[in-house]
C-alpha cells in the first residue's frame, strides 16, 4: 500500500470514527445517568436527518436548517425521556430497557408510515461539499470538518459538564439520584438536560452522515447506533472522554482493516461486534471506564 | 417552625411509622432519638419527601409541604445531612459545597462559604480534594457543610456521630451548637442519646414507629426510661 492511500485511509477513518464519537457521547451520557442502554438513541441519528431535510426545504439555507434540526432533535430527545423512560424511574431496569427497544422501533416505524421506505436524497449543501488536494491527496472537505466539529462540541461538552453548575449536578446525580435532590435539585430537569445534550450530539452526527452517505430512510440509525453503542463500551460506558476515544478507535481500527486486509471488506460491519465481544470479554470496564464498586 | 402530624408511612410492606408527631420551634435543637429500627430515618426522608407518606400533614413556617416534591421542599430553607453522609464522592470539596448552595446567587454563595469554611477549616485546606479521598470525620463535616450552604432554616442532621471518633464527634457536636448560636434551628437524629440530649433543648424518643417519649432534654437525661433504655444504665 501507498503511503498516499494509506494517508487517505488514515484521515478517512480519524472522519468516520468521529461520527461514531459523536453518537456514543450520547450513549455514555445518559448510561452514566439512568444506567440505561437507551436503544432508541441511534434512531435520533435519522430523525435529525429528516428534519435537516424538512429544514433545507422550507429555509434552503444549511446555515438555518441545520442548527434547527439540532434543537428539534434535542427536544425529540428530552420527549423520548419524558414518555418512554420517566414513568419508569422507580422500576427495574430490564423495564427500562425493554421501553427503550419499544421505543426505538415505534421512532423508525413512525417515520416509515410518515416518509415511506424510498430512500431521500440529502441535500448537501456546497460548503460540505467540496474536495481538496493536499498533494497526492484528495479530500472531501467534510471528511476533514466531521472530526474538527466533534472536537468542538466535545470540548463544549466538557466545559458544561465540567465547569457549570448544570454539569455538576449532573455528575453528581450520575452516582445519587437521592442527594442530588436533597441538594434541591430538580433531578427531572437535570436528566432532561442529559438528554438534550446528548441528542443535540447525536442530531450533529446524523447531519454529517447523511451528507457522507446521503441517503435518508427510517433505518438509517440502525447500523451507526449500534457501532456507536460498541465504541462507548470500548472506551469505558459512562466517560464521555471515553466515548469519544472509543469512537475514535473504532472508526479508525475499521477503515484501516479493510484498507490493509481488503479480503475482509465484506466484514468490515462485524469487527464492531468482534471488539464489543472482545472488550465485554477481557476489559468489560473499557479503555477509560472506572471500576465501580456497588 | 416544622410541625408533623400523624405521620404514616408504610416502607416496604412494613408499617414503619405509626402515626407520629413532632414539633420544631425556630431556634432550637430538637433530637429523634431511639434504637436502630426505630423509624428516625424514615421520618426524615418522609419530612423531605423522598419516601411517600400513606397519611399524615407537615407543615413549614405556615405552609403545608406534605406532598411537594423534594427539591420544592429544599428551597423552603430546609437542608439535610443524610445518614450515612453522602457526599458526591467523584466530585472535588468545593464542588459538593456549590452543589449544597445550587440555588443560591453567587454572591450569597461566597458569604456562606466564607462562613462554612469558618466552622470547618479543614474543609478549606481540602478544598481541591476529591471528596471520596477524605476521611470518615472530613467526609462528616463536608456532608453538614454542604447542608449548611444553601442558607437553610431548619438543618436535618442524621445520625452525624454515626462510625466517627469520639473526638470527631465532640467536633461536630460543637458545630451543631454554633450553627444554632448563630439563627440555624436543628431537627438531630441520633442513636447517641447521650450526646444527642445534652446539647438538645427538646427530645422525643421513637419506639417501633410511635413516640413514645418526649420533652426537654434535660429532663430526658434524667428520665429512668432513658437511661435503662438508651444511656446504658
Amino acid at each position: 500500500m501507498t503511503n498516499t492511500i494509506f494517508l487517505q485511509q488514515l484521515v478517512n477513518g480519524v472522519s468516520v470514527g468521529s461520527l461514531y464519537a459523536l453518537v456514543a457521547i450520547g450513549y455514555t451520557m445518559v448510561y452514566g445517568i439512568l444506567r440505561l442502554i437507551n436503544f432508541a438513541h441511534g434512531d435520533l441519528l435519522m430523525v435529525a436527518a429528516y428534519a435537516a431535510i424538512f429544514g433545507m426545504g422550507i429555509f434552503s439555507n444549511s446555515w438555518i436548517a441545520f442548527p434547527l434540526a439540532i434543537i428539534i432533535t434535542g427536544c425529540i430527545g428530552i420527549l423520548l425521556d419524558r414518555t418512554a423512560y420517566k414513568p419508569l424511574r422507580n422500576a427495574p431496569r430490564i423495564s427500562l430497557l425493554i421501553s427503550a427497544i419499544g421505543a426505538s422501533f415505534l421512532l423508525e416505524n413512525l417515520f416509515l408510515v410518515i416518509f415511506g421506505g424510498v430512500p431521500k436524497p440529502f441535500p448537501r449543501p456546497d460548503f460540505f461539499a467540496s474536495v481538496i488536494d493536499i498533494g497526492a491527496l484528495r479530500i472531501p472537505v467534510l471528511t476533514i470538518y466531521a472530526p474538527i466539529i466533534t472536537i468542538l462540541l466535545f470540548l463544549g461538552l466538557l466545559y458544561i459538564v465540567y465547569r457549570t453548575k448544570a454539569g455538576k449536578a449532573m455528575r453528581a446525580a450520575s452516582r445519587d439520584f437521592e442527594t442530588t435532590r436533597l441538594m434541591g435539585i430538580n433531578l427531572d430537569r437535570i436528566i432532561a438536560l442529559t438528554f438534550l445534550l446528548g441528542s443535540c450530539l447525536a442530531a450533529a452526527g446524523g447531519i454529517m452522515w447523511a451528507m457522507k452517505y446521503p441517503q435518508v430512510n427510517p433505518f438509517m440509525g440502525i447500523f451507526p447506533g449500534i457501532k456507536a453503542f460498541v465504541a462507548a463500551v470500548l472506551g469505558g460506558i459512562g466517560n464521555i472522554t471515553g466515548a469519544l476515544v472509543g469512537g475514535f478507535l473504532l472508526g479508525l481500527g475499521e477503515i484501516m482493516i479493510v484498507a490493509l486486509m481488503p479480503e475482509l471488506a465484506q466484514y468490515r460491519d462485524a469487527l464492531a461486534f468482534v471488539i464489543l465481544i472482545l472488550v465485554l470479554l477481557f476489559r468489560p470496564r473499557g479503555i477509560m471506564g472506572e471500576t465501580i464498586v456497588e | 417552625m416544622l410541625r408533623v402530624d400523624d405521620l404514616h408511612v408504610y416502607y416496604g410492606g412494613i408499617h414503619a411509622l405509626k402515626g407520629i408527631h413532632l414539633e420544631v420551634n425556630e431556634g432550637r435543637i430538637v433530637t429523634l432519638i431511639g434504637a436502630n429500627g426505630a423509624g428516625k430515618t424514615t421520618a426524615i426522608r418522609a419530612i423531605v419527601g423522598l419516601l411517600k407518606l400513606n397519611a399524615g400533614s407537615i407543615v413549614f413556617r405556615g405552609s403545608n409541604i406534605t406532598d411537594l416534591p423534594t427539591h420544592q421542599i429544599i428551597r423552603q430553607g430546609i437542608a439535610v445531612s443524610p445518614e450515612g453522609r453522602h457526599v458526591f464522592q467523584n466530585l472535588s470539596v468545593f464542588e459538593n459545597l456549590e452543589l449544597g448552595a445550587y440555588n443560591l446567587r453567587t454572591a450569597e454563595f461566597q458569604e456562606q462559604l466564607e462562613w462554612v469554611f469558618s466552622l470547618f477549616p479543614r474543609l478549606q485546606e481540602r478544598r481541591v480534594q476529591v471528596a471520596g479521598t477524605l476521611s470518615g470525620g472530613e467526609q462528616q463535616m463536608l456532608a453538614f457543610g454542604r447542608a449548611l450552604m444553601s442558607r437553610p432554616k431548619l438543618v436535618l442532621l442524621d445520625e452525624p456521630s454515626l462510625g466517627l471518633a469520639p473526638l470527631v464527634v465532640q467536633e461536630v457536636f460543637r458545630a451543631i451548637e454554633e450553627v444554632n448560636r448563630q439563627g440555624a434551628t436543628i431537627l438531630l437524629i441520633e442513636q447517641n442519646a447521650m450526646a444527642a440530649l445534652t446539647i438538645a433543648h427538646y427530645g422525643y424518643v421513637l419506639e417501633t414507629g410511635k413516640v413514645v417519649l418526649e420533652g426537654p432534654g434535660a429532663k430526658l437525661l434524667k428520665d429512668e426510661q432513658v437511661r435503662k433504655a438508651y444511656l446504658g444504665e
